[in-house]
């Protein structure tokens, strides 16, 4: 056994470069692929009319949700269905932030928002370790039906069926001129909101990536495909799955948060069950545990059905009928990503990926023993 | 929650040869006394104690049904047993947990292989080492240099008890692309890579060839320069060559213990194995029938 050591050994690599060095530190590459994301969003925002301009900043606090519930469902394998309750804490805290006259800045609220759904994530993490597969679905989808009522019983702090309206912020001086120096037009308050939701994005999306490729996404991915190895690797998995939902639900509440001000409205209309089944759906579409995956499913979220109510209203369908043509190619984009891609798209390419790199690695050692 | 317990503070030297013996090694003794476990009215152990000493390999057999799994479960903290106590380190192991195993110093494979089906076989090892690396949630949420130091040293920790046991071009592959002894090559590199003081192996050689086994035995064996190993199988050659004790379970009791010549001729063990019928007093036939009668009816 030890005498094929020396041979199966690769070669040690040559002393990796400075540059290689600081590619190699999570920190940099995160930081890199946020920044690329930043510059990327602020093209598209710049170059797009104001209509586009709303879709971004919803495709913004979906992605950051969505990403949010990949790392739980996909890295952590708890499946939420009240992901969507989540973001209503999150965007109730904004709303009754802003409703003064003189209201804090955005990332002191955005934080109040992140640290208030943290809080409800703790306290249902404590029951969601507990539970498994359908039973989890079962308490989470609870969960969602059960918090908008308690908007309706408390009808004086969150004003009922009716919601609190959200008055954006207004954008500051430095924002106006900024965008008037890059594009040379008003910045608008919805333009100030994309902006704001695009800047979560990309702090969101910075530790999700670095999170995700440190030992604390290891150890997520093990309680997920293997309780008691894990257990017996000395993971606490009570207290692993709790962590993987508190950090799931502060994702859930900076997205409530942006999603207030993009709506204006925090009601309990806006946060229904299908907010979540459309999350999930987003998350699965893209593939689960995948961050690009996430991207993926929120975009074709966000702009497919109103490419097809377009596409549709093109085909010289009635008006009624464009509008029902959006849920039924939904509907079957979903079946179809069920029965021929069940990884997602992501997941799918990974799969395809992984399979390319062991036949080549079987045809280049064809006569290495296991 | 059970009190933190010191975690072995002793660095083990990650050179690449078998190292030797260590003479300053803490010597600790596993101990199990008057383990008794009922599953309802089941006894599943009664009164069972066995003695792991320190860089021995010690044996656990008897017939299917003996209860050795269940001893097994007991001693790394999956099963809460109805009395008696396990001792580590001259301490009493108290409301034991399995996740706290890896922090004792011990580790455990599973019957089967066990392996995280998403991850890289690299990825697999370096989760069985995941308790000993001291950063924490802020530096990896914010990817500092100091969580890349320490997944880099794990890396190659993990890197090199592969290597160590011959599998190192297992590194990218995943597990299900894997044969089956490949796979169990990587689990128990998963549980080497904790440096542990106590290893416990639950059937490891099932499903190997006959050169596969002979191989573990030899690893086994280099094995206890280091640390002492508890091991269950079934494969009673590999027992006989690679144990110094053996402890014989039958219907949850302890029927027998001692060297691999004393259990082989121990007329109680043979009964067991072979029925009563084969060995050669009439009256070790009775004897064994009526043992087995009171555990039963006890049940």
């Amino acid at each position: 056994m030890s005498t094929d050591i020396t041979t199966a050994v690769p070669a040690p690599p040559a002393g990796p470069s400075a540059m290689q060095r600081l590619l190699g530190l999570n920190l940099v590459r995160s930081l890199l692929v946020s920044l690329g994301v930043l510059v990327v969003g602020v093209l598209l925002l710049e170059s797009t009319d104001a209509y586009t301009n709303t879709q971004l900043s919803s495709l913004t606090y979906f992605t950051i949700a969505a990403i949010g519930l990949t790392a739980l469902t996909g890295l952590n394998g708890q499946i939420s269905l009240g992901h969507g309750a989540l973001m209503a804490v999150g965007a109730y805290t904004t709303a009754l932030m802003l409703d003064t006259d003189s209201p804090l800045p955005f990332p002191v609220i955005a934080l109040a928002a992140i640290v208030m759904t943290s809080l409800v994530g703790f306290v249902v993490g404590i029951g969601a370790a507990r539970l498994h597969g359908p039973y989890l679905a079962g308490a989470t989808l609870a969960f969602a039906v059960a918090l908008p009522s308690v908007a309706l019983y408390f009808k004086g702090t969150f004003n009922g069926e009716a919601g609190l309206t959200v008055i954006s912020p207004r954008p500051p001086e430095w924002f106006v001129s900024f965008i008037d120096a890059v594009s040379g037009e008003f910045a608008t308050s919805s333009k100030y909101v994309a902006y704001l939701g695009l800047f979560c994005l990309v702090i969101a999306l910075f530790f999700a990536l670095n999170l995700g490729r440190s030992k604390i996404g290891r150890h997520w991915r093990a309680v997920r495909d293997q309780e008691v190895a894990a257990e017996i690797a000395g993971i606490n998995l009570g207290r692993t799955r709790v962590q993987a939902f508190v950090i799931s639900a502060a994702y859930a509440g900076l997205a409530g948060a942006v999603m207030a001000m993009v709506v204006r409205l925090a009601a309990p209309t806006v946060f229904t069950l299908v907010l979540s089944l459309s999350l999930l759906t987003a998350v699965v579409i893209g593939g689960l545990g995948s961050i690009t995956g996430a991207f993926i499913g929120s975009a074709v979220l966000v702009f497919l059905p109103p490419l097809v109510t377009d596409l549709s209203t093109d085909a010289k369908l009635s008006d009624t009928q464009a509008a029902q043509m959006s849920p039924l190619i939904y509907g079957i984009v979903l079946v179809l990503v069920m029965l021929l891609a069940p990884g997602g798209v992501m997941g799918t390419l990974s799969m395809a990926w992984r399979r390319r790199r062991a036949r080549r690695q079987l045809t280049a050692t064809p006569t290495k023993k296991g | 929650m059970t009190p933190p317990i010191e975690p072995d503070p002793q660095p083990s030297p990650s050179g690449g040869e078998p190292r030797p013996h260590d003479p300053g090694r803490p010597a600790s003794r596993y101990l199990a006394q008057g383990v008794t476990v009922r599953f309802g009215g089941l006894v599943a152990l009664d009164d069972v104690s066995l003695a792991v000493e320190p860089g021995q390999v010690h044996g656990v057999i008897g017939p299917n049904g003996a209860g050795k799994t269940t001893l097994f479960n007991v001693c790394c903290g999956f099963v809460k047993p109805n009395a008696g106590s396990l001792t580590w380190d001259e301490r009493e192991l108290n409301n034991l947990h399995a996740h706290d195993l890896a922090g004792l110093g011990i580790a455990r494979t599973l019957q089967g292989v066990g392996l995280f089906p998403g991850m890289s076989a690299l990825e697999n090892v370096m989760t069985g080492a995941g308790v000993r690396s001291t950063s924490g949630f802020v530096s990896a949420a914010f990817g500092l240099p100091r969580a890349r130091r320490d997944e880099q040293a794990l890396q190659e920790r993990a890197m090199q008890t592969l290597s160590d046991l011959g599998a190192a071009h297992l590194a990218p592959r995943y597990p299900g692309m894997l044969p089956y002894p490949d796979q169990k090559k990587v689990a128990l590199a998963r549980a080497l890579v904790s440096e542990p003081r106590l290893l416990l192996l639950d059937e490891p050689a099932a499903g190997l060839s006959e050169g596969e086994m002979d191989e573990l035995g030899d690893l086994v064996q280099q094995l206890t320069s280091r640390m002492s190993v508890l091991i269950v199988e079934h494969h009673m050659d590999l027992v006989m060559r690679i144990c110094d004790q053996i402890t014989v379970l039958d219907f949850g009791q302890v029927i027998a213990r001692g060297t691999p010549a004393e259990v082989r001729d121990d007329p109680k063990v043979i009964a067991a194995y072979l029925g009563a019928e084969v060995s050669a007093g009439e009256e070790i036939d009775t004897a064994v029938l009526e043992s087995h009668g009171t555990t039963t009816k006890g049940a």
